[in-house]
């Protein structure tokens, strides 16, 4: 790889790792959702930068692809349903922001140590950037842990899937685009599925604090 | 030698103009008119030519406090890679010799202001810690990344391989240490969010509540070396990231960075104007996302520029 691909793709990579972090430590649901728009764009522009390095035209359509979808279509989705919702701010976390934010550096280090054979195998520029992946990964399973209003849920389950598919490029240089379509459109319903039960939550509890849902019923 | 005489004297000279600077840009801002950037200079004339003054039951710790923190202000604008990235006290132009000092400056000040016993003393004292508990380790770790890439932890060296590759600034190390860099600076020189250097409200003031008993030469020596520390952090965040203009000739070099640090308060007078101060509760909240972007920056430094 040339020294200015290495150099994008690192930049992409630190912001997507940027806006990861972000979205863990602020509250505003409305800024969180602004914060995933820039993580959509930060792997979109990943992936462009390796399409770019293999001139490779398939990637440069999915890279547009996904960019559409998670710059564009799922941030859209998501602020229907923040508006609907009428709520503003994750009011209560289960773990306070700066005690997540010393956890988010935990699993920052954890990540980076447990990806360590993957680079062994190959280390180019691009392997050398999964940790990046995997800590997104992990800030998204620790979202899911973590946050009480339904619509950080999405949005922690949404970065963990953006973390998979970072992870994909930057090892494999991406997945076969049948297999890209299908993820994208599972990712895409699970959003609308989510959406409406969200919308059932707020009619049932007159909101959307997922300690309301303990009750089984038949 | 000359150098390092010149970067003293300049930052000497020109820090109360620059506290002058970012109030006035700040005034505009408001609407205001503003009292000149020349202000906090006579404010300093003013204050030097009143008789000292110490309140009753305060020991020698009260008295050496302003001194220890415009010595150690004075030993890192020598230090530093303001205008010139070889200063002869090479050994304390390290980084951990200059975040010692400049922790060494704050906990005299806290000192000072726990032995006058009053109330707001202690209570500034200790809000003073609980921010540079969390301070010092984001400065460490951030300039640290930086150093990862040059193998050394002189700050002149730092300067001197950026200076050499402007490039290299763009890279996700250099970003989150920046970031982090910025918030610390922020937090460091007392400035909204963190703390309100206007106010006197007993509710919110940290750095005011310390220095709160001090009068006359001692308050003048408090403030000239707060703009200080606040023109040698910017310093530190221009000589680190934007060091163009280090390796010119010494006049030169000056003025450039006269020039970048002016910009940069500036910057951050107009940034404050939009910011309202933040809770003290949801400071350390801001400290940890800035102390946790340093340890990013260290950990990317590692794994991402390897290649």
């Amino acid at each position: 790889m040339s020294d200015v691909h290495v150099q994008l793709l690192d930049l992409a990579c630190g912001a997507f790792l940027l806006t990861g972090v972000l979205i863990l430590w602020r509250s505003e649901l409305a800024k969180i959702v602004t914060l995933f728009a820039l993580q959509g764009v930060a792997l979109a522009a990943l992936i462009a930068v390796l399409g770019a390095h293999e001139g490779s035209a398939e990637l440069a359509a999915v890279a547009v692809g996904i960019g559409a979808l998670r710059a564009g279509v799922l941030p859209y989705l998501l602020r229907r349903a923040l508006a609907a919702s009428g709520e503003r701010r994750e009011t209560k976390p289960i773990v306070n922001v700066a005690s997540s934010l010393v956890a988010a550096a935990v699993l920052a280090l954890l990540a980076y140590a447990v990806c360590q054979p993957v680079i062994r195998l190959a280390p180019t520029p691009a392997t050398q950037a999964v940790p990046v992946a995997m800590t997104v990964i992990f800030l998204g399973f620790f979202v899911l842990a973590t946050r009480r209003r339904a619509l950080s849920q999405v949005v922690g389950f949404l970065l963990i899937d953006n973390g998979i598919t970072a992870m994909a490029f930057l090892t494999a240089g991406g997945l076969s685009p049948v297999v890209e379509i299908g993820v994208s459109l599972d990712v895409l319903l699970a959003v609308l599925v989510l959406q409406v039960l969200t919308t059932r939550m707020r009619a049932a509890f007159g909101g959307t604090d997922l300690d309301e849902l303990r009750e089984l019923r038949d | 030698m000359i150098g390092a005489a010149a970067q003293v004297v300049l930052i000497g000279v020109g820090s109360p103009f620059l506290v002058g600077l970012m109030r006035q840009v700040r005034a505009r801002l408001e609407g205001r008119a503003g009292a000149g950037i020349a202000q906090p200079m006579r404010d300093l004339r003013k204050l030097l030519r009143k008789e000292p003054i110490a309140p009753h039951g305060t020991g020698w710790l009260f008295r050496a406090a302003p001194l220890v923190l415009a010595a150690t202000a004075l030993v890192v604008a020598a230090v530093g890679p303001f205008a010139t990235t070889d200063s002869p006290l090479d050994p304390a132009a390290d980084l951990f010799a200059v975040t010692a000092l400049l922790a060494l400056g704050t906990v005299a000040l806290a000192l000072g202001g726990l032995d006058t016993g009053t109330a707001f003393g202690g209570m500034g004292a200790s809000r003073e810690m609980t921010v540079m508990a969390l301070v010092e380790p984001t400065i460490l770790l951030a300039v640290f990344a930086l150093s990862i890439r040059v193998g050394s932890t002189n700050l002149g060296q730092i300067a001197a391989s950026v200076a050499e590759d402007p490039l290299s600034v763009i890279s996700p190390v250099s970003l989150l240490a920046a970031v982090a860099l910025i918030i610390v600076t922020v937090a460091e020189t007392g400035r909204i969010p963190v703390d309100n250097p206007a106010t006197h409200l007993e509710l919110t003031m940290i750095h005011e509540a310390m220095v709160l008993e001090y009068a006359g030469p001692d308050l003048a020596l408090i403030e000239w070396a707060s703009a200080m520390r606040l023109t040698v952090l910017l310093g530190l965040f221009a000589g680190l990231f934007t060091p163009w203009g280090i390796t010119l000739a010494l006049p030169l070099a000056l003025a450039v960075f006269a020039l970048k640090v002016a910009v940069l308060g500036a910057l951050l007078a107009a940034a404050e104007v939009f910011m309202a101060k933040l809770r003290l509760f949801r400071v350390p909240e801001l400290l940890a996302g800035s102390f946790l972007l340093a340890l990013l920056a260290v950990a990317a430094s590692f794994f991402l520029e390897r290649a």
